[in-house]
């Protein structure tokens, strides 16, 4: 396997506190990869550190041979990465149509004379738009909730939203910050089903999430951070034997279980 | 079901807004209908940026000040013709509106509103001090109205009654409307409401926030100044109040009342307050006054102005036939 994104040495430095420590990790082509560690770990730190959100202090980012430290939000999104927030974010008061038709927007390139001449572009644009849009509304089951407003429709779906606008951007490598928050143990296993999902569709995906049950399930691999800091990395069962990680995030009563 | 109903008021406003000069015919109120026209284009422009695309931008009043003299001044000094100027002086409030964009649209929410405020207020003065060029407080006198149209079969359009001054004014109208409709339809229309709606996330899903505000602007700020065109050769006279803050508010108002992020909106609003004071000859210092309380009540009880007022009321009945239904 090659690596999709290479994080080497990340640090970042809010005043005198490390908030991520000299991180170094790999996400693997085709791979589901979970960060997982206490609350203020520094785990939606690095994805705003991979995004361009925040810059770092030192070290570096590579997604697919090409260094990507410091670029903006938008620009690693065209590169081809793309991410959900942990407090579920869209745009509240569109359709969920037409949250995911402007999502696709930078896949695009007509301007302001393509709009105001109504060019073959902009046509062509505005179709190939729609369409993407109708591929992962089914593509997520949000069929049904096509024309509702999406601060109307329930949380789980809400959720799959953020991952519905994510996709349409056309990533190759995803990331999820606690994609399962707040949903119930049947919503889990439904949720699970979509992030493998769109791992077949080729898609790398690296995902925060707390649900111990989830991770051990879903994960090809899992690093652990305490803050700032990487203190254990490997497959799901030596991550959930390591004593270090029991000790900083699991709990003693974890290795029972 | 919307998108027909708003294509339909529209229609209806077109055909009223040509026929009208058959059946007003006095000049007091031609005056106010013209006023009305000029000042929606001016409501429309600033809800571009600040209904559709969520920035409060408090100086348009400078830019169609800018629009104002920038017209006033190439027909006067440079002999320019209105049909060179007008679009000239346009492109120029675009071009302030872009210069000033690049680093105030940095900011967000209350600063980008204080930013604006303080460069009106600078446009302002500067009209104001620099009496080599504007005459300062005297004002710009005399400025020409626009030159005749020629028509191939000889014969042409001439601007000197009311009723071509109006269909001047109702034209410029009509293509602004027609401007933004299609922005707002489009992908780019699409863009700037994800901004309003979600600027972080808009970001997150690749699209340039910084460049999507600015076009944004620059097309606001270029309308703004085609208002502030055919104010200055409408009415022939400028000084600096044209260009000050106030304008800024009266416009903001126009909008808040009438609607953000509709086109009918600005338009509704333009005409009740253009209309009423005059109408009603409300002494001005109590106009302003009657305008905080109105602007007050309006934010607290109806956000969405008159028009998002009237879509909440069809929408809570469309459910209910809905229920009723079931």
């Amino acid at each position: 396997m090659e690596a999709m994104m290479t994080i080497q040495g990340l640090t970042r430095f809010f005043g005198g506190l490390a908030a991520v420590m000299d991180l170094s990790l790999e996400v693997q082509s085709g791979e589901i990869l979970s960060l997982i560690g206490p609350n203020g770990a520094g785990k939606t730190t690095v994805f705003n550190l991979i995004t361009g959100t925040l810059l770092p202090t030192r070290g570096r980012v590579l997604f697919q041979d090409h260094e990507i430290t410091g670029s903006r939000p938008h620009e690693t999104t065209v590169r081809g990465i793309a991410r959900t927030f942990q407090t579920t974010s869209l745009f509240d008061d569109e359709t969920v149509l037409d949250n995911l038709i402007v999502s696709h927007r930078c896949r695009t390139r007509m301007g302001l004379w393509d709009a105001l001449l109504q060019t073959g572009r902009s046509r062509e644009d505005e179709r190939r738009c729609r369409e993407k849009a109708e591929e992962i509304l089914n593509f997520t089951g949000l069929r049904e909730r096509a024309s509702e407003l999406a601060r109307n429709i329930p949380q789980e779906s809400q959720k799959r939203l953020a991952i519905a606008l994510a996709l349409v951007t056309e990533p190759k490598l995803l990331l999820l910050d606690e994609p399962m928050g707040g949903l119930t143990e049947e919503e889990n296993i439904g949720m699970m089903d979509l992030i493998r999902k769109v791992r077949t569709r080729g898609i790398s995906i690296l995902l925060i999430e707390h649900k111990m049950k989830v991770v051990m399930n879903i994960s090809d691999r899992i690093v652990v951070l305490n803050y700032g800091q990487k203190i254990a990395e490997g497959a799901p069962q030596e991550v959930g034997r390591n004593a270090e990680v029991i000790e900083a995030y699991l709990g003693a009563g974890y290795a029972k279980t | 079901m919307n998108q027909r109903a708003g294509k339909s008021i529209i229609l209806a406003i077109l055909v009223i807004a040509v026929v009208i000069p058959l059946v007003v015919t006095n000049k007091y109120y031609m005056n106010i209908l013209i006023m009305s026209g000029i000042w929606s284009i001016v409501a429309l422009s600033l809800n571009l940026i600040l209904g559709y695309t969520g920035q409060v931008n408090l100086a348009h009043g400078a830019f169609f000040g800018i629009g104002a003299y920038a017209s006033a001044l190439m027909m006067l000094k440079l002999n320019m013709n209105f049909w060179l100027a007008l679009p000239l002086a346009a492109a120029i409030a675009g071009f302030f509106g872009f210069l000033i964009g690049l680093p105030a649209l940095r900011t967000r929410g209350s600063y980008f509103a204080i930013g604006t405020l303080c460069f009106n207020i600078i446009v302002t003065l500067i009209v104001d001090r620099w009496e080599g060029l504007t005459e300062g407080a005297r004002g710009l006198m005399g400025i020409p109205g626009p030159s005749a149209i020629p028509l191939p079969w000889g014969g042409e359009i001439a601007f000197k009654t009311m009723a071509a001054q109006y269909y001047l004014v109702i034209g410029f109208l009509f293509l602004t409307i027609f401007v933004l409709r299609r922005i707002m339809q489009s992908l780019v229309g699409r863009t700037f409401r994800a901004i309003r709606g979600n600027e972080e996330l808009a970001e997150a899903l690749g699209i340039h926030a910084m460049r999507t505000k600015l076009l944004s602007f620059t097309v606001s700020c270029f309308f703004a100044g085609v208002g502030g065109a055919l104010y200055a050769s409408y009415i022939g006279f400028l000084s600096p109040e044209i260009t000050d803050y106030h304008v800024s508010f009266d416009a903001l108002i126009y909008v808040m009342i009438g609607g953000v992020g509709t086109i009918v909106g600005p338009i509704i609003g333009t005409l009740l307050f253009v209309t009423i004071p005059e109408t009603l000859h409300v002494a001005a210092e109590f106009r302003l006054l009657l305008y905080g309380l109105i602007l007050i009540v309006m934010i607290i009880y109806l956000p969405r102005g008159i028009v998002g007022w009237v879509k909440d009321l069809r929408g809570r009945k469309t459910k209910q036939e809905v229920s009723w239904k079931q």
